[in-house]
Order: C-alpha cells, then structure tokens, then sequence
C-alpha cells in the first residue's frame, strides 16, 4: 500500500492508483499466504544512465551523482541450502561491504530503492540492510518509518510493486530514481534533503544481491 | 497446448539425475561431513581439497516438514493444470530438500509434520516424450516402526 501511494507520484509508474487491505485481501491467491497484489507485476520497461569518472563527468553536468560503493555478494539459489529462511545472507554481505567502502552506516543512508519483487522482500531488506533488528521489519511499515516523510524512506519511486519489474530494465531504474532524488527532482515525491541514497537490487532467490551507494556534491 | 503438458526437458539431464531423484542418493564430503541434495561433484566449502573425497550416500526415506507454500499460479510448465499443490522443504535427517507433497490437502498439514517418500509420476514431456518419474513426500497418517533404508 505504501509503494502504491509512492508510485502515484510517479508519473513513469505501471500502476498509479492506491490500493486497501481489502483490495489485497480480495486479491487471488498466488502462493499462500502471498496475494497477487503481494506480488511485483511483470512489465515492459527500460532505464538508462550515463557513467563517466568524475572528471569527465563534470564537463557534461553540474550536478553529477557520485557512486559511493558498490558491492555483489551471492548464496545458494535453492532455498533450502540455507541456514536461515527469513535472511538473505547476499543481502548481508554485500551490504556489509558496501558500507565499508563508502565509510557509512546505515543511519547515514537518506533513502533506498529496495528490490520489492514481494511485498515480503522490502521487508526482509530492512531488516538485511541494518535499518532495524532481526524479527522488526514489520513493525517499521506499522509505525510508518519507511514512507517518504518517515526516518528512513524506502522506494519513493513507487518499488517493483507500483513502479513495475522489467526484469532486466529494474536495477538502472532504481539507480535513475536515486539519481532524480539526490538531484531534488522527484517532485511530488521527493525525499526531503536527500544526500546520499542506496539501491538493492537481487536477483534468482536472492542468490545474488548488489548494494549501491550513492552521493552528490553538497 | 493441446491436451498434454508440454515441457522442456532432455532425456539426457533425466538419466543424469534419475539416480538422486528416484533413489534420494545425495553427495557427502568426507572432509567436512556435508551433505548436499542434489548431489554435488565438489564442495563449495571444502572447493578443491574436495576432489575425490565425495561419496554418494541416500537420505533418509522419512522427515518431517520445514515449511511449505500452497501454489495457486504455477510458475512451471507441466504444472499448470495442478493447482493448487504443496511445495515443501523437508528435512530428512538434518538434509533438507525441496520436494511437491502428495497425497493431502492443503489444510491436512502443518510444519512439523512427519512426511514419507513416495515414487510418483511427476510430468511428462508430450504424447511422446520422456515421462518424468521422481520422489515426492506424503504425511505418514499411521504411525509404524520403520528402518531406514541407507
């Protein structure tokens, strides 16, 4: 529901229209307990940005967007491999090393564009990414901490859920959408002051997971 | 589609994996005691000090149910006309696999439940391709003394 608020905003989302647990609840089962409106839509989509150093950056922009880490981790693609159901280990590594290489912690980050192929996925990432403890994630969407004017905003764009998944098109989308955000041109949803945003991005199970870090000149 | 699954499968892969899927044998590294199902030419822990120290084991015929999902949408060829059916991870003896449950509905289960192995007809690849044979899972309902096949 809150991605649907957010993808309402944006004027590039498949779905701009607000959704209610009753909509969810009335949604066909797609495997238990997910719905469909749990689930990501499948769409047709592309994405582009324009990667340059800094230097040549600079002679194309004023504004350029800088790329503070990026990290790639992976883990077993079949499920049952793993030692825990409700982590993804890729998520957790990855992340670890990308805070590392960007000298930031997870209090730093403004925003993030997270892999929402399931509702259930942004909640996972949450907790993974360390914007709260294991077994929390739930009660950041209750208390509202992840909507564009709470503590730590996630998906602004509207995510996979509202936004759509073009499978291949969706980790640069999420990378334009962080870029738009640090630029302060995201209109009407725009996360205040952002300065430094994160895109995660999985893929298989979440047998591969690549975080991001993003920053501009202030 | 016509009236048959159409599928994608290769009569080689299916003789391949005939052995793990009809037999539940699985690979052990002896260096680390691992076991992994489907079976695995090297450990991904051990990497190359595993060369020539796996060995083919069977997993237990019993186990009992991790967690389960009742699919509504198959995602698989073959398994459109199904639904809903049961894909559970099963744990037999410490080894857990992925496997279809049969043999129950939906609301006759739950985690924790003890489940036995069963040979079933799985899918087929046309009128006149391979038909795909494997091991699945059904809930033990009468509780009996067993022995474990190894």
């Amino acid at each position: 529901m809150k991605n649907h608020r957010n993808g309402y905003y944006n004027p590039k989302a498949q779905f701009r229209r607000l959704i209610t647990v009753e909509d969810v609840y009335k949604s066909p089962v797609i495997a238990d307990p997910l719905r469909l409106l749990h689930c990501s839509p499948v769409s047709d989509g592309a994405a582009t940005i324009i990667l340059a150093d800094a230097k040549t950056a600079k002679k194309y922009t004023d504004r350029p967007v800088y790329i503070l880490a990026c990290a790639q981790a992976s883990d077993t693609l079949g499920l049952y491999n793993r030692k825990d159901l409700t982590t993804m280990e890729s998520v957790v590594s990855a992340s670890k090393v990308a805070y590392e290489t960007a000298r930031l912690k997870p209090k730093d980050i403004d925003f993030v564009e997270a892999h929402d192929c399931f509702t259930i996925a942004e909640i996972m990432a949450y907790e993974d990414l360390g914007f709260c403890e294991k077994g929390r994630g739930g009660k950041m969407i209750e208390e509202g901490l992840t909507e564009i004017d709470g503590e730590i905003p996630f998906n602004p764009s509207g995510g996979l859920k509202a936004k759509g998944h073009p499978v291949g098109a969706t980790g640069v989308a999420q990378a334009v959408e962080v870029v738009l955000q640090l630029r302060e041109e995201a209109e009407q949803r725009q996360v205040k002051g952002a300065k430094i945003g994160m895109s995660h991005n999985i893929g298989g199970t979440g047998s591969t997971a690549v975080i991001t870090i993003y920053g501009r000149d202030v | 589609m016509g009236g048959m699954f159409k599928v994608d499968f290769s009569p080689s892969r299916e003789w391949r994996e005939i052995n793990a899927r009809y037999r539940l044998e699985s690979s052990m590294c002896e260096r680390c005691g691992r076991i992994y199902y489907p079976p695995r030419d090297l450990c991904p822990v051990c990497r190359r000090k595993s060369i020539g120290a796996m060995k083919t084991i069977t997993l237990p015929r019993r186990g009992e149910i991790v967690t389960y999902s009742v699919i509504h949408a198959a995602p698989l060829k073959g398994f459109e006309g199904r639904t809903p059916y049961i894909v559970a991870i099963v744990d037999l003896g410490g080894v857990r696999i992925q496997t279809l449950l049969t043999d129950c509905e939906p609301d006759e289960i739950k985690i924790g439940d003890e489940v036995e192995a069963v040979f079933r007809r799985i899918r087929e690849d046309g009128e006149r391709g391979v038909i795909h044979y494997g091991t699945i899972f059904r809930p033990v309902r009468t509780p009996k003394t067993s022995v474990h096949a190894h």
